[in-house]
């Protein structure tokens, strides 16, 4: 899509889409989508009983730091993923459109828990039906709570996109949500395996 | 006695007295105290209750009553649309006293409780944003929980709960997840 | 107005602060004077902060929604001078989910879903209140059976744990012991591992239902319970050796958001804040539920009204909680887990095929719902924020016909601009986490 700006204007304009995709590139764009994908840290955004769930996820006995990501940024300038943990009101949805205007790009959201992704058990006035409506959205991860083994499958899944740089090429064109949903995996009394995305 | 008739019994043993307190009759609701003030009587009343010792306003919410202008209410109480329903707690002697005071729809003010309780603030506001009704001399009657340019009182029986009819995905490829109910 | 419509038209909505300087006196005044009871004189002499003659210019700034150290999406606005705050406005509203309207559509034996999700910390105590309400409305609450009442207590219990450990974690956060954050999740997973072996999940369980509770106790359940017990108890006597003695712990809360005993009844907090001005008033010992009349515990009550005493009150809490739990499992009786009464209690699943009147019941409860008669009213547990209570009007119907949930933090809230006046900007930090606020159960 930029063949004709030059390889230098190209990445000026537009990062590393705008590189022409050639086999000597190739291995340039492979190589940042490796490390994007191993160190995305998340803008802080839990506002309801799933924020419980990804603390927890965040903390020792799930750790997801092992995915490069227990640093929880508070400024979204330094955030790469957005995780909507959480019930939307109406009057959290401006803040929630701002805080997603002021991350960097290359930026993705996970949707977590039924209320982010679909308004949940909240049909009513009060609650924005699916926070799709507000920013687009890469994965969305059921459950109510999710539970953390939900929540890593989902965090995984994105990062296998990331990875094989999928993601980032489907957001220029369309501007629109990867919109994959993942399956709940339940909480059980032992360890569970993880699928993880599609490494 | 026992030769007496039942009749003359019943002539000569007195009807217990109601129970009241500060004037208003003492009304039982499942074995909790209520009492059923007008809006005039309404902030003396708690007054003289914090005198008493009901040193905590615990709870101050309201009640539609649209759907139920014939519920059960004593004698002499006029059936409105809103009610005010305040709970006291009285520490010192472990007591909870409930008083439901009637607010018409055509004119839906009441005294504010801010001057006795301050922590009634933020539930009149509260109050104000679900129900509409005003409190005289508040300090800041704002909305609370809804963004400030809303319209409407959510929380009144005629206004409607916001069901959207849910989108069930026909293809995988839909941006919306769909839910049962 | 469609959503977009709305975000891209402007601003948040103003539900602001105003400059000191644009407040009339007389309104100055209620905000300080009313909640003292003092005269006006008095008020004004309170209400006046030395002004620093070379800068008379006050700031506002704003702390939230989106916030680190929020506890959710609370949005506090400070007028500053300085570092110093001269008053403070919480901005609620963030998470308003319309549960009191939803609630009205669904019947008691789905309210419990509901209710559970608004103050999240501690889901079985708000499945508790709404049960407790239900059940006095329907006329059962004393023929629950004791199994029952006591796994009720079990729960109750082993969720102000959870909740305390959770408050740990994040107050240790907020002050700069980082690490904190992760030894408080780690004692908070071995009760949410009971939890889900016992309800079915971690969180949100909708497990306390009218008539009972949902299912029986596991086999093995009381080994569980006892080396949960046995892990967490060494790890609170790390937190004493970690925290409670450390000087930079007891500078950074000794002192900060002081609340006196007048104050704190005057805006109607309750829970550790209260007691941690002195006041002994706990409603598991003073208005006794359940059967903690016949369980020995302490009430924890501090003397300062500083953000250390209501660290210090939780901290202790959670060891009487375990107290309590170690009662339970000598005295746990055997028996039914739910009430015998066909029309509130849906039959065991066997029984369906068997006999059709178990069928019929089965069918009416979870379509129809069970009727509850006309009445009102309103019944107060001790949640560890404070007391929650849940007042239900109902019209003989399967469904409330109102139902409020008086939520502790909502409350405890407006304790904020009392303790922060005076304070440092660094001390709102402090003095939110002591507060311990949910903002799911304070905007509902």
């Amino acid at each position: 899509m930029s063949s004709d700006k030059g390889l230098v204007q190209g990445i000026v304009d537009d990062g590393l889409g705008g590189i022409q995709h050639n086999a000597i590139t190739a291995k340039i764009e492979d190589l940042v989508n490796w490390s994007r994908s191993r160190s995305s840290w998340p803008a802080s955004f839990g506002l309801a009983c799933c924020a419980m769930e990804m603390m927890a996820t965040g903390a020792a006995h799930y750790d997801i730091s092992r995915f490069g990501m227990e640093v929880f940024r508070a400024s979204p300038r330094q955030a790469d993923i957005m995780i909507v943990a959480g019930r939307v009101s109406q009057k959290m949805a401006p803040v929630l459109r701002q805080v997603y205007d002021q991350m960097m790009e290359p930026k993705w959201v996970i949707s977590m828990g039924v209320c982010a992704s679909s308004g949940g058990m909240f049909n009513n006035y009060a609650i924005v039906q699916g926070v799709d409506q507000v920013v687009p959205v890469d994965v969305y991860a059921p459950g109510c709570p999710p539970t953390p083994e939900t929540l890593i499958h989902a965090i995984e899944t994105l990062h296998g996109l990331i990875e094989n740089g999928q993601l980032l090429k489907r957001r220029t064109e369309s501007g629109a949500g990867a919109n994959v949903h993942v399956t709940e995996i339940p909480a059980g009394a032992g360890p569970v395996q993880v699928l993880l995305g599609s490494r | 006695m026992s030769d007496s008739t039942p009749t003359e019994q019943e002539q000569t043993a007195p009807t217990p007295e109601p129970v009241t307190v500060h004037g208003l009759p003492l009304t039982d609701s499942r074995g909790q105290a209520v009492l059923h003030p007008s809006r005039e009587q309404y902030i003396a009343l708690v007054k003289k209750l914090l005198d008493d010792g009901y040193a905590m306003c615990v709870d101050l919410t309201a009640v539609d009553y649209l759907l139920r202008p014939g519920r059960p209410l004593p004698d002499g109480i006029v059936h409105e649309r809103f009610e005010v329903v305040v709970n006291l707690l009285s520490l010192r002697d472990r007591t909870r006293l409930r008083l439901r005071v009637q607010v018409p729809e055509s004119d839906p003010t009441i005294a504010t409780l801010f001057d006795l309780h301050p922590g009634t603030e933020a539930m009149e506001r509260e109050v104000y944003d679900m129900f509409g009704i005003v409190f005289t001399d508040h300090p800041d009657l704002t909305r609370i929980l809804m963004p400030e340019d809303w319209d409407g009182h959510p929380l009144r029986k005629d206004y409607d709960q916001g069901r959207i009819p849910v989108q069930f995905s026909a293809d995988s490829s839909a941006t919306a997840v769909g839910g049962a109910r | 107005m469609s959503i977009v419509d709305t975000i891209r038209s402007g601003n948040e909505p103003e539900q602001g602060l105003q400059p000191r300087s644009e407040l009339t006196a007389r309104e100055l005044l209620r905000e300080v004077g009313s909640v003292l009871r003092m005269s006006e004189s008095e008020a004004a002499r309170l209400g006046e902060v030395p002004v620093d003659a070379g800068d008379d210019q006050t700031m506002i700034i704003n702390m939230g929604p989106q916030h680190p150290s929020t506890h959710g999406v609370l949005r506090l606005m400070l007028e500053l001078q300085g570092e110093e705050v001269l008053r403070c406005k919480p901005i609620i509203g963030y998470l308003h989910t319309g549960m009191e309207k939803t609630g009205e559509s669904l019947t008691y034996m789905q309210g419990g879903t509901n209710v559970t999700r608004m103050d999240y910390a501690s889901p079985l105590n708000n499945e508790l209140v709404f049960s407790l309400a239900t059940e006095k409305l329907l006329g059962i609450d004393g023929d629950i059976p004791e199994r029952a009442v006591w796994m009720r207590m079990l729960l109750s219990e082993l969720n102000r744990m959870s909740s305390h450990l959770l408050f740990m974690a994040t107050n240790g956060m907020d002050l700069g012991a980082v690490s904190m954050m992760i030894y408080g999740w780690r004692e908070r997973e071995e009760v949410l591992r009971f939890f889900q072996k016992v309800t079915g999940l971690r969180m949100n369980h909708n497990f306390i239902r009218p008539g009972g509770v949902a299912a029986d106790l596991p086999d093995g359940w009381r080994d569980d319970v006892l080396r949960l017990l046995d892990v967490i108890t060494p790890r609170l006597d790390e937190y004493d050796v970690l925290m409670t003695g450390q000087p930079i712990w007891r500078e950074r809360l000794q002192g900060v958001g002081i609340i006196t005993e007048q104050e704190a009844l005057a805006l109607g907090a309750t829970g550790p804040i209260l007691r941690s001005t002195g006041v002994a008033w706990d409603l598991r010992r003073d208005q006794p539920y359940l059967r903690y009349s016949e369980v020995e515990f302490d009430v924890i009550v501090g003397s300062y009204g500083d953000a250390f005493d209501r660290y210090a009150i939780r901290l202790n809490e959670i060891r009487e909680s375990m107290k309590i739990v170690r009662q339970v499992l000598d005295r746990m009786p055997s028996g039914d887990y739910r009430i015998q009464n066909k029309k509130v209690t849906p039959p065991p699943r066997a029984r369906i095929d068997e006999s059709m009147e178990a069928l019929i019941h089965h069918f009416k409860i979870f379509t129809e719902g069970f009727k509850v008669p006309e009445g009102e009213t309103y019944v107060a547990i001790e949640s560890p924020r404070g007391e929650i209570g849940c007042y239900i009007a109902s019209d003989g119907s399967a469904t409330p016909y109102r139902m409020h949930v008086r939520a502790p933090s909502f409350v405890n809230i407006q304790c904020m601009p009392h303790m922060l006046r005076g304070g440092l900007v660094a001390d709102a930090v402090a003095v939110i986490s002591s507060v311990d606020p949910v903002l799911g159960e304070v905007d509902r």
